[in-house]
């Protein structure tokens, strides 16, 4: 299974702009960031400005010059060790630290006098004297391995579901509950997402998992998002620069209000986010200078998209850029305030109308399907949110551990008005392919996550007593049963 | 009902799924006056089926049950008629994943095959996308077109019957992502790029042998192919025993 991208562009493509939301690539570590003018970037122990990068295709290569400006990178011709010698082992090969001719402070000289990465590579070949003894295989690892540390080139490529999940995966695992981008790709699949559904997602994954959903859903159809606590968290769904028509048919509902809205107490009288709306407000305003000068969708979780987008930024770094605009700033804060009231109220009675009309959407119990993947036990969710499902729709539940899905799956068996249950869990290898020097490179297990997902039918209620043992034992026919146990297939 | 539009009610002509229990269920086309026999016992389309809800649970004539499903393309993985060896739904998966698949893609395929993968990707690029997919073997070529009129898709795929290794894929410059199963792809990587848009895209290849896989790879250097990476996939699926 291979999956190249091509970099040749020939004809304009999509092209870098102001306000886009872009990732930067090096090697395999992915950085998102906001697309915007004079705004120090650092990246893998370096710093640049994206300010020339603008305007050049998605998926250019750039090197980092002097004054930290992006140059696309010439392709250059393999620099060819003049004299192809290489050994044929390694048995007069010695260990003694005097291979490099070059001291530490020669190279770090070397690096000050602004000398191009190829060169300083080349003289560390030129002073190593073990170089030649090595084997052409050695002599190869040895240039890549020095290439990665001295010729540092940054690919600019577009946020997908793909670049976000590794990244995820890679520089905050713990954000995203541990879920590897393979198992989420088996949740998009199983889960039958596509353009023109009506989805239920329940997550707490940063929104990469409800970013990952509007992708496949293409802006066609509708999702509604339960959140816990004062409002849903869409850090990750924000690197993804979606249009804004993706926004008009997202909708969210508290998960605290399920129980009222199932027995039909429902109100919004107590909006269960009123409490925090302070808090959110304050928040606008202190992301104000940057929004404004993004296009990004306006919602009240906008002001963790920076935060988001560049994980590893340091405070510093923010109150720089707010210096930057300062006098913009004070303007916007002061007319804020005058509003502020105003505001608010506007946007209470905001929420309350579109609170009411997602509660509508969810009555009619007819969505096409449920994905769940969240801290939570999982249990109490599936029993809950499967109501508004519609029956012969699937639905997939993510937990970072095994045992929660156990339990979830012999309580689902109990409520009934569900099949085909498969608890399951995917393992990925990456293989090295070059010529005589195949193998795989690491196996990851165990540390991407456990599926739930079944098909859900129409509920008999007689049958769902949990008491009328011969009625579960019916749900599905041919059925093994056994001790209450796992056993791997 | 059609594999890109959900139903609420089984209709005439329409394909559902038959579900008999674990593991265990069957396609069948749904038609006045047919009936289908089950273990169970037999069901009459006009009577048992039609005007149902997709989901509902049907009473066969020996007194057993089934359910009636509505088709996605991972139930149809699971029931197809075997024409060639198939891709499953975890392999499809980080497919559809890696090569970026959304509504609105255009992708390239070959070879058809039983037509497994390609009703994930149409799936998957429907409304506005398209799936161009390639199979040499004529009999096959016809048999995924029946199939994708029967499930309401055809404006979605156009099927081509030729060598994609001598002839290509019948497209150039359209394609955002290309998808190779077939035993010699090095022989079709020049292709794929001539099929793929002018700015770029993806290209997938799905081999057996570790031998396939190099030649890919050395072919996909050569055409200026670049982030080429390799990997397998593999499903664990855990069986919950219990007892009452």
């Amino acid at each position: 299974l291979e999956q190249p991208g091509m970099g040749d562009g020939l004809r304009p493509g999509p092209r870098i702009c102001e306000g886009d939301c872009a990732v930067l690539k090096r090697d395999d570590v992915f950085k998102a960031v906001p697309v915007l003018r004079r705004r120090k970037i650092i990246f893998e122990k370096q710093w640049f400005y994206l300010d020339n990068a603008i305007g050049h295709i998605y998926g250019t290569t750039f090197e980092v010059t002097s004054g930290g400006n992006l140059q696309p990178k010439q392709e250059v011709e393999e620099t060819t060790t003049e004299t192809k010698e290489a050994g044929t082992d390694n048995r007069n090969i010695v260990d003694d630290g005097k291979s490099q001719k070059l001291t530490h402070d020669d190279i770090k000289a070397l690096k000050d006098k602004g000398i191009k990465g190829q060169e300083i590579v080349q003289q560390l070949i030129e002073n190593s004297t073990t170089f030649r003894d090595k084997t052409e295989f050695a002599q190869d690892k040895y240039i890549k391995k020095k290439k990665k540390k001295y010729e540092a080139v940054i690919t600019i490529v577009k946020p997908s579901t793909r670049i976000l999940s590794t990244m995820y995966y890679a520089r905050e695992p713990g954000k995203i509950n541990h879920l590897r981008y393979d198992t989420l790709a088996q949740m998009l699949t199983l889960g039958n997402i596509r353009a023109g559904s009506k989805m239920i997602v329940m997550e707490t994954c940063a929104g990469l998992v409800l970013g990952a959903v509007m992708e496949r859903m293409g802006g066609y159809g509708s999702i509604i998002q339960m959140y816990p606590g004062g409002g849903p968290v869409r850090a990750a769904t924000s690197c993804f620069g979606f249009p804004k028509s993706f926004f008009d048919n997202l909708h969210e509902f508290p998960l605290s209000k399920v129980d009222s809205l199932l027995s039909g107490t429902f109100s919004t009288e107590t909006l269960p986010s009123e409490p925090e709306d302070d808090v959110l407000v304050e928040e606008e305003i202190n992301g104000l200078t940057e929004e404004k000068q993004t296009s990004l969708h306006e919602t009240e979780e906008e002001s963790t998209t920076e935060a988001a987008m560049e994980i590893n930024q340091t405070e510093e770094q923010e109150t720089m850029d707010i210096n930057a605009d300062d006098a913009e700033f004070k303007e916007n804060k002061e007319k804020e305030n005058k509003e502020n009231v105003r505001e608010k109220q506007r946007k209470q009675w905001e929420r309350r109308k579109k609170l009411i009309e997602t509660a509508a959407l969810l009555r009619e119990k007819n969505a096409d399907g449920l994905i769940v993947a969240s801290k939570f036990h999982p249990t109490p969710l599936l029993l809950s949110l499967l109501e508004f499902v519609a029956p012969s729709r699937p639905f997939v539940v993510y937990c970072q551990y095994k045992e929660p899905l156990l339990e979830c799956y012999t309580k689902l068996r109990e409520r009934g008005g569900v099949i085909n249950l498969k608890l399951s869990e995917t393992w990925l290898r990456n293989y090295q392919v070059l010529p005589d020097r195949s193998h795989p490179k690491l196996t990851m297990s165990g540390g991407g996550g456990y599926l739930l997902s079944g098909i859900t039918v129409v509920l008999d209620k007689g049958k769902a007593d949990p008491t009328n043992l011969e009625a579960l034992k019916m749900e599905e026919p041919s059925c093994k049963r056994c001790k209450y146990c796992l056993s791997s297939s | 009902m059609s594999f890109v539009e959900y139903g609420d009610t089984i209709k005439d002509g329409d394909t559902a799924i038959v579900f008999l229990g674990h593991e265990s269920m069957f396609p069948v086309k749904v038609q006045h006056g047919t009936v289908t026999q089950t273990k169970y016992g037999v069901i009459r389309h006009s009577t048992d089926l039609i005007g149902k809800k997709y989901g509902s649970k049907v009473t066969c004539s020996k007194g057993g049950w089934v359910f009636i499903l509505h088709p996605t393309p991972e139930l149809w993985t699971m029931n197809l008629p075997h024409r060639t060896q198939i891709l499953y739904s975890t392999d499809i998966s980080i497919i559809t994943m890696m090569l970026e698949l959304k509504p609105g893609s255009i992708v390239c395929e070959s070879g058809t095959g039983s037509g497994s993968l390609s009703h994930a990707l149409i799936r998957t690029v429907a409304p506005t996308g398209h799936l161009y997919t390639v199979e040499f073997h004529q009999q096959r070529a016809e048999k995924a077109r029946e199939e994708f009129r029967e499930h309401g898709v055809e404006h979605l795929v156009t099927v081509t019957n030729q060598d994609v290794c001598k002839n290509g894929f019948g497209v150039s410059d359209i394609a955002d992502a290309v998808f190779l199963d077939i035993p010699s792809p090095w022989e079709a990587i020049g292709h794929a790029k001539s099929a793929l848009k002018a700015e770029g895209g993806r290209v997938c290849s799905f081999s057996p042998c570790i031998e396939q896989v190099q030649r890919t790879c050395l072919a996909m250097e050569e055409y200026g192919f670049t982030e080429i990476n390799t990997l397998e996939i593999l499903l664990r699926v855990y069986n919950v025993l219990w007892d009452t």
